[in-house]
Formats: structure tokens, C-alpha cells, sequence
């Protein structure tokens, strides 16, 4: 009680600066630059997101910046290596944060980082943009002033894939998980395996398969399945581990038997090629695709398709559109809160406030932060089909469904709403179908 | 389940046993022979696959007969085991067998890291494969399961092959006799003439041959990706400490074990799967501190 007595005058002190802060039109001068410290892996095997979405950064900031900058003030990139490990990236991330004063952050790509990072970012006061990694918790499990996610997370990822399977499959009695052993591969399956309980308690789980992160044979998983024979295989692996898991499938006949649905496969449809049968579900982490039908024809679609396509000779993946998605959001609040501070430069306060309820756009369907600093995004589920024109399987048979509609509301756990699912919520889930074109 | 799992199993856990085999021997015969324990392996192994898939993937897109990949896996994991392999043991391991271990561990490790970057900035960090050969000796059934013909032939015939050759070369060749002779006591070899230098140098560049061969034989049944190295380094030492360091015919015994022991777990308790090589290697040194058929002398790690 001693303490609060004596703490009372700080206390004081520091609510009437609080409220100074909110009523008055409180301007920073505007910066010679605006600095973004971007943490992407460079790095390990995680690259194969890390360095397509860092091409988009720096497509983006040569875009920004030859306009004029934001609001007149040109953006510069700092990146920092995730795959340099935990200690290396947060004492780099405290340096830019400190000493080179960046001005807002965005990290990061992996869900382990992001748990490290959210609370670091809050700690520093520095407004920080997770992204790309997935991982529904951080969110959900704690309040953030400077943290905000500027994608959909793991629950409507994997929840927009389930209800493709439920809608175009009815009839599956047995399913399989061949799974990544971390974070993200036991996390999607947490929410899959939970969310098919209150859809189909029916189907039996034959097999939960979790091979080592990065493995580089999965032979014996593949025997193991071909005599389970079961009706459906899911693996949200991603990588090197998904390319030579379905390589190792394709080769022994496994597709022939299986239907699979593979959540993060538009990541892989360049790589994999001829080697992806037809037929199989796959997701991309959000509504992105080089040939979304809603937006593949806006100018600006089309402007960074082309942009990319030059730079790296491939189409943009998910981790691309992830990122224009961060500097949209970017672009976005900085409009809106200079427009709420009388045209001044904005503090990094007005930033944070402004990022509620931010509406902004990436390159699929609109995006808008709800109060808990998570976005809403769409998300775009197919079926693999060989058309012309592309030596690698395209997407047919697309489902867009809205994010709002499969995310966890406000203040709720993922897990705990999903338990309340009603048995034919998923399979009736709106969603709007499109045909490769 | 099958009632027939443990033929599969055993199928499998063979095909894994090879690969792990052909990598693991190298690095047990350089710790044998030399004793250095070389982190570098694990780069020998990732560059010898992605020189052998640039090499087959030149091939095929040049419209060579595709068979040619076979024989391009070899070449391809021969001249990096010689060119790189040479390289590192007379510019740098000459300089340091007098040096303390600990700084022999880090000297090979740093070459790791390097080579490691050398990769990214070679390949880049986009999964490469070339799966060509796989794909020529097509698929085998057996109970009902289709296998590939390259993994549960091709590759324990080649580890098979390996072991046998190498028996027959350090036991019943002038070359060998004077390794084995190097390996009790280099003073002594030196001091009836033989050039230790040169037979350092020598297993060296075999125990780089195999590493890369290693690399280059699973480059068809899988992805090569940034960090393969690392991953078959720790795999491979699992393999050579359980049989003990400096063990052929036993790490043959280990990689069988740990092959075999890792598919039963895929089976029976897929949670196993990912420690298996490890409880197995704990479980061995507890009873056994010096390995399998370690001897017992003083060990460097």
C-alpha cells in the first residue's frame, strides 16, 4: 500500500500527459526518411518464402519511393536474417529499433519468431506489422498497443481448406496428416483435426504422421499410407518438405488412391510442375494468386506481377502478397493518420491509434484491422489442373471465402469457438466460386 | 495395419539405412584415419548432390540420353570429393593435425558455415532435384505397395558395393595396408618409409568421395534445400558415435539399426520418429561408452 501511495503523483502525472497526448494535436516533424525494419528469412530453409518476399519489399519500396514517398517522405529497408537464429535477430532488431531508429517494423515470417518479437516490439514501443507468420495465439491470447497483424492467421488458413474438402469430398470416411514435427505443422493440425470433430465426428484419423522439420526423405510415411490407403491425406508442409513429400507420393501412386489436400501449395505449383498431380486441394494463406480472378486485372495486380516476373523470372507466391499486404497497410495509415492530425506528421502513438479499423489492399480482395489489431483476409482455396499456357498446374475450381466468416471473433479463442461449430457450419461456410479463365 | 508392416518397415528402414551408410563411413573413416571429426562432411555431402543434380539437369534439358544421370551422379560426387575435399585437407587440415582438438572441431566447422554460404550464393535457397534416375528404374510392388526401384535396390546394392570395396582396400591393398599402418602409429609408418602426408591426404579425399557420393545418391529421392548439410552431419555422427568413431563394418551395423529402428517408429509410435537415431545412440553409449565396436582408447569427442 506504501508503494501506491507513493507512486500515486507518477501516476497522476502520467495520465495527465496521456490525456494531453489525445487532445492535442500532437505533430512529429517530418522525417528525412521513413525507416521500415523488415525481419525475412535470407537464410535456411524458410528462404523459399524469405527472398520472393523480399524482392516485393524492395519492388515496393523503388515504387514508393519514385512517386515521391509517403506523404513526401521517402521509405528506407533494413532487413534482418531470421534464419540467423533467435538471440542474433532480436539483439539486430534492438539495434534497429534503438540506435538506427526505425520508424515501424515488420516481422515476422516464422510463428516462433513472432512470439518473440510481439512482445519485444511492445516492449521497444515501436509499431510493428507481423506480416506473415501464422500462429493464431499471439493475438488471441494477449493485448498489443504497438503489435498488428496485417494478414488473416493459422485458423481461417486452415479452416477455408477443410471446408473446400467438406464441400467438394462429403463423402470421405478415413483422412491422414502427414505434418512438419513444429509450431506450425502441430498448430494447423490442432485446428483442423478440432474443427473436423464438430463436422464429421465419423471420420476416423487412420495416421498422424510428424516427420522432422526439414526432412529430406519421407519414404517410409509414404509405405505407411499406401497400406492405410486413406481417403484423404492432408499436410500443411511447405518447401523443400512439401516438394519431396509429393515427389515421394506422386512416384509410388500414393495420389492415385488419396485425395490431398495440401494448404500451402500455391508456394510450391512453379516449383513442383508436372511432379503436382491434377486434383489436388490446395490453399495459399490468404486470398493470393498470381491469377486471382477478382483482382487480376487491376492495374496494380498487374503492374507488380509483371514487376516480379522480371526480377525473379517467377510469379509472385503467398510471401509476396503477404508483404504488399504490410506496405499497403503501410501506405494506408500513414494517409489516415495525417489526415486525423490535421495533415502533421504522425507520431507513432496516432500510428498505433490509427491502425484500428485501417480498410487497405493488397493484391486480393480488401483488408481491414479489427480492434484486436488482426486483419481480416479472404482466403482462396482450388483444386490442381494442367492448362495451357503454364508448364505448371494452375487453380481451377476456386472457392473465395471471406475472412470474417471463418476467423475466431474478438476476445474468443480459436480453439474454444471452434468447439461451438454447429455440425453443418463449414460446408455451408458462403464462399464464391471461380473457374480458371 | 498390415499385418505385413514389419516386411515394410524393414524395406524402408534398409533404403534410409544406405544413404546413411554411405555418408556416415566417410566421416568415420577420416576420424579413424586422421582423427579429425570434420563438420565439413556435411558440405561435401550438400555440395556433391547439387553438383550431381546440375549436372543431370544439364544433361536432360541438353536432350542427352537420360541414363547418362546415373553415371553423372558419380562423376559429379568424384570431382568434388577430389577438387574440394583435396583442397581442404592440403591447404587447411595439413596445417593443424599438431593443433589442439577443440580448435581442429572449430576449423571444420567454419569451413561448414562457409560452404554453407557458398551454396546459397551458387544455387540460391529455391528446392533443386533431379530425379531422373529414380524415375528410369521406375517402381517394384511388393504386398501391395509400390516402391521405387532406386531406393530398395539400387541404393543398398551401391551401400553394399561401398562396404565390400572398402573392406577389401584397407585389408588386402599395399594403399590400405599403409593407411591401417598410418592409423596405429604414424611415427612408426614414417619411420619404415611410408609418406604419412601423402596417406593423410589420400583418406581424406575418400572420406570426401563418400560424403559426396552420399549427397549425390539421395539427390534423386529428395529436395536439396540450404541446411541439408546440417541435417545429415548430426544424422551421420548419430551413426558413426553409436558404432564407434573410426568404425566401418559398424557403422554399417548402426545405419541398419537406426534405418530400421526409425521406419518401425513410423509404424508403431510416429512420435518416435524424429528421436529414434538418438535414443538409439544414448541407449548404446550408456552401456557402451565407446560405441558398439569402439576400442577402448582415449576419444576425441
Amino acid at each position: 500500500m506504501i508503494f501506491n501511495k507513493l507512486s500515486l503523483g507518477g501516476v497522476l502525472a502520467a495520465a495527465m500527459s496521456a490525456a494531453a497526448l489525445t487532445s492535442a494535436a500532437w505533430a512529429a516533424d517530418k522525417p528525412s526518411e521513413l525507416k521500415i525494419g523488415i525481419t525475412t528469412y535470407s537464410s535456411g530453409s524458410a528462404s523459399v518464402f524469405g527472398v520472393p518476399a523480399r524482392h516485393a519489399a524492395e519492388i515496393l519500396a523503388e515504387g514508393i519511393n519514385a512517386k515521391g514517398g509517403i506523404n513526401g517522405v521517402p521509405v528506407k529497408l533494413y532487413f534482418i536474417d531470421e534464419g540467423a537464429g533467435l538471440e542474433t535477430l532480436m539483439a539486430e532488431y534492438r539495434r534497429l529499433v534503438e540506435d538506427e531508429g526505425v520508424d515501424v517494423t515488420f516481422a515476422s515470417i516464422s510463428s516462433g519468431v513472432c512470439n518473440k518479437m510481439a512482445p519485444l516490439a511492445e516492449d521497444l514501443e515501436v509499431v510493428n506489422f507481423m506480416w506473415d507468420c501464422g500462429t493464431q495465439r499471439i493475438l488471441e491470447d494477449d493485448k498489443y498497443d504497438y503489435v498488428f497483424r496485417t494478414q488473416a492467421n493459422a485458423t481461417p488458413e486452415v479452416l477455408a481448406p477443410l471446408a473446400y474438402l467438406l464441400k467438394t469430398n462429403p463423402d470421405f470416411k478415413t483422412i491422414a496428416v502427414v505434418n512438419q514435427d513444429y509450431a506450425w505443422g502441430r498448430d494447423s493440425w490442432e485446428i483442423f483435426s478440432n474443427a473436423l470433430k464438430t463436422q464429421r465426428p465419423d471420420v476416423k484419423v487412420v495416421a498422424e504422421l510428424f516427420p522432422a522439420f526439414g526432412a529430406a526423405d519421407f519414404s517410409t510415411e509414404v509405405s505407411r499410407l499406401q497400406a492405410l490407403k486413406p481417403d484423404v491425406i492432408l499436410s500443411t508442409s511447405w518447401g523443400g518438405d512439401l516438394d519431396t513429400f509429393v515427389r515421394q507420393a506422386k512416384q509410388r501412386g500414393l495420389f492415385e488412391s488419396s485425395k490431398f489436400v495440401l494448404p500451402l501449395a500455391e508456394s510450391s505449383l512453379q516449383r513442383l510442375r508436372d511432379d503436382l498431380p491434377e486434383g489436388v486441394i490446395v490453399g495459399a494463406r490468404g486470398d493470393h494468386y498470381f491469377l486471382h480472378p477478382e483482382t487480376r486485372n487491376d492495374e496494380k495486380f498487374k503492374a507488380f506481377n509483371e514487376k516480379f516476373k522480371e526480377r525473379t523470372g517467377e510469379y509472385p507466391i503467398y510471401s509476396a502478397a503477404h508483404m504488399v499486404q504490410a506496405f499497403a497497410a503501410l501506405e494506408a495509415v500513414y494517409d489516415k493518420a495525417i489526415k486525423a492530425n490535421g495533415g502533421e506528421w504522425p507520431t507513432k502513438e496516432q500510428i498505433a491509434e490509427a491502425m484500428i479499423g485501417l480498410n487497405f489492399k493488397g493484391l486480393g480482395r480488401p483488408l481491414v484491422i479489427r480492434e484486436d489489431g488482426q486483419a481480416i483476409e479472404a482466403q482462396l482455396v482450388g483444386t490442381t489442373a494442367k492448362r495451357d499456357g503454364y508448364d505448371f498446374k494452375v487453380i481451377d475450381q476456386m472457392e473465395i471465402y471471406d475472412g470474417k466468416d471463418l476467423m475466431a471473433p474478438v476476445g474468443e479463442k480459436s480453439l474454444a469457438w471452434i468447439s461451438k461449430f454447429k455440425a453443418d457450419f463449414l460446408s455451408k461456410v458462403p464462399a464464391t466460386p471461380y473457374r480458371h479463365q | 495395419m498390415t499385418p505385413n508392416f514389419a516386411v515394410l518397415a524393414l524395406l524402408d528402414g534398409i533404403a534410409y539405412a544406405s544413404l546413411l551408410f554411405l555418408v556416415a563411413v566417410g566421416l568415420t573413416l577420416v576420424f579413424g584415419v586422421l582423427g579429425i571429426l570434420n563438420i565439413a562432411h556435411g558440405s561435401l555431402y550438400a555440395i556433391g548432390a547439387y553438383v550431381a543434380a546440375t549436372l543431370g539437369q544439364w544433361l536432360v534439358a541438353n536432350g542427352y540420353n537420360p541414363w547418362l544421370t546415373f553415371p553423372a551422379l558419380f562423376a559429379g560426387a568424384t570431382v568434388v570429393g577430389i577438387a574440394l575435399g583435396g583442397m581442404l585437407e592440403r591447404f587447411l587440415l595439413q596445417r593443424i593435425y599438431k593443433k589442439d582438438e577443440v580448435l581442429q572441431l572449430l576449423v571444420t566447422f567454419a569451413v561448414f558455415m562457409i560452404l554453407e554460404n557458398l551454396q546459397r550464393m551458387i544455387w540460391g535457397v529455391q528446392p533443386y532435384f533431379m530425379s531422373t534416375p529414380l524415375n528410369l528404374l521406375g517402381n517394384i510392388s511388393f504386398l501391395g505397395i509400390n516402391y521405387t526401384a532406386y531406393q530398395v535396390l539400387f541404393l543398398p546394392a551401391a551401400a553394399i558395393v561401398v562396404l565390400f570395396a572398402l573392406r577389401h582396400f584397407l585389408r588386402h591393398t599395399a594403399i590400405g595396408a599403409q593407411i591401417l599402418a598410418v592409423t596405429e602409429d604414424r611415427e612408426a609408418a614414417t619411420s619404415i618409409g611410408i609418406n604419412a602426408t601423402r596417406v593423410y591426404f589420400m583418406t581424406f579425399v575418400i572420406g570426401a568421395c563418400f560424403a559426396a557420393l552420399g549427397g549425390a545418391l539421395a539427390t534423386p529421392t529428395t529436395s536439396l534445400v540450404t541446411g541439408m548439410g546440417a541435417n545429415m552431419i548430426v544424422l551421420s555422427f548419430a551413426v558413426a558415435a553409436t558404432a564407434g568413431l573410426g568404425q566401418i563394418e559398424g557403422a554399417a551395423v548402426s545405419a541398419l539399426m537406426i534405418g530400421v529402428a526409425r521406419a518401425f517408429a513410423v509404424y508403431l509410435s510416429p512420435e518416435l520418429e524424429v528421436i529414434m537415431p538418438y535414443l538409439i545412440m544414448v541407449l548404446v553409449l550408456l552401456v557402451k561408452p565407446n560405441g558398439l565396436f569402439g576400442k577402448d582408447t582415449a576419444r576425441k569427442i
